[in-house]
């Protein structure tokens, strides 16, 4: 009696643990389908409004100059952070964003394209500045003490660490998320892009679009 | 006639040895710093299948296969393969943001414009030496735009 009375008691359980897969899986179908049906052509991560991301930093830039985010305030930022060790995907991100500020046009000189090292021992000042030299004559290398770009990283909510690995050049590599921030004039977040997302003719329109947004 | 047309487009082909892998657009990007590391990409083909398990160059003292995972998050992680797999007959492409070959301790910068020899170390097919030719910092591939 016991026995079926504790079978049915498990029983039961069976079946509450059966619904609340069954109610997982109908949240995951309808994530994907919410996913599948969002229209296509925006960028994947979109957040407008009031995001807690914030271009909030004290740094050095690539000719030795102490700035702040004060020194950007009356134009839009290109925010994208990364290291000079990176062989592959910070080249072609920047290379992405030189390309993106070229088709701007006249444009570009409301947006201030920002690169940012989440490597700054070995990133220093004149690092910096053959690095950025190499992508844009506008592009502007910061860079600071470890706990300044790990406030920079912070502020703009950008993931970035440190993994041992024996066989790179000082026993490290970086990983970190290789997002394009949009900031506005003062700072506020706007919206996030990712060089796989979208052909640089594209950023640019849709950078321009938001420009005139603005202005209007 | 068909049939004759299709021997005789057989016979021009070159015997394809077995164990032989097929290495095509060879391109690496022009590093920007001597300290800092290069990156190679190419196209690999066996019709066998195959592994790389090496490769090497006298520019660099040396050459690792990187993949690069990137997270939900997009947090891209450098993954360091010892060896690479060739599936039979397809076609393994290293490419810009999915996998490239990392030369390390560069004697000097890659210059746009030079060409540098590259052995690559197979399991059956041995070694295969190409000549790499360095694009643009930001070039995407030979032909692509950035060149």
């Amino acid at each position: 009696m016991t026995s079926t009375s504790s079978s049915g008691h498990l029983r039961r359980i069976r079946l509450a643990l059966w619904a609340g897969a069954a109610a997982i899986a109908v949240a995951a179908g309808a994530m994907l389908l919410w996913r599948e049906v969002s229209p296509p052509g925006l960028p994947e991560v979109r957040v407008t409004g009031e995001a807690d991301i914030r271009s909030v930093f004290a740094l050095t830039d690539h000719t030795g100059r102490a700035v702040t985010e004060a020194d950007f305030a009356g134009r839009w930022q290109l925010v994208f952070f990364g290291f000079t060790n990176c062989p592959d995907i910070c080249p072609t991100t920047l290379a992405y964003m030189a390309n993106v500020l070229d088709l701007l046009g006249p444009g570009a000189n409301r947006v201030a394209p920002l690169f940012i090292t989440v490597d700054p021992v070995r990133d220093t000042v004149p690092v910096m500045a053959e690095y950025v030299a190499a992508f844009h004559p506008r592009l502007i290398g910061l860079t600071g003490a470890e706990a300044q770009t790990a406030e920079a990283a912070r502020n703009f909510r950008v993931y970035y660490e440190k993994m041992a690995e024996g066989s790179a050049p000082d026993g490290y590599l970086m990983a970190h998320s290789g997002h394009i921030y949009m900031m506005r004039p003062g700072g506020r977040f706007d919206a996030v892009f990712l060089e796989s997302g979208q052909p640089p003719e594209q950023l640019a329109t849709e950078i321009l679009m938001h420009l005139e947004k603005e202005t209007r | 006639m068909k049939q004759i047309l299709l021997l005789a487009s057989a016979l021009l082909l070159p015997l394809p040895a077995l164990a032989e892998v097929v290495v095509s657009a060879p391109w690496a990007r022009a590093s920007i710093l001597a300290s800092r590391p290069g990156a190679a990409y190419l196209t690999l083909v066996s019709a066998e299948g195959d592994r790389l398990i090496g490769a090497a160059t006298p520019v660099a003292d040396r050459v690792m296969i990187h993949a690069v995972e990137t997270d939900q998050a997009g947090v891209g992680r450098m993954v360091h393969l010892e060896v690479l797999d060739l599936p039979p007959s397809q076609a393994v492409t290293l490419a810009p943001g999915s996998m490239h070959l990392m030369l390390m301790g560069l004697g000097e910068k890659l210059r746009e414009g030079a060409r540098f020899p590259l052995t690559l170390t197979f399991e059956t097919a041995g070694e295969i030496t190409v000549e790499v030719p360095v694009l643009g910092v930001g070039a995407m591939g030979p032909g692509g735009p950035g060149e």
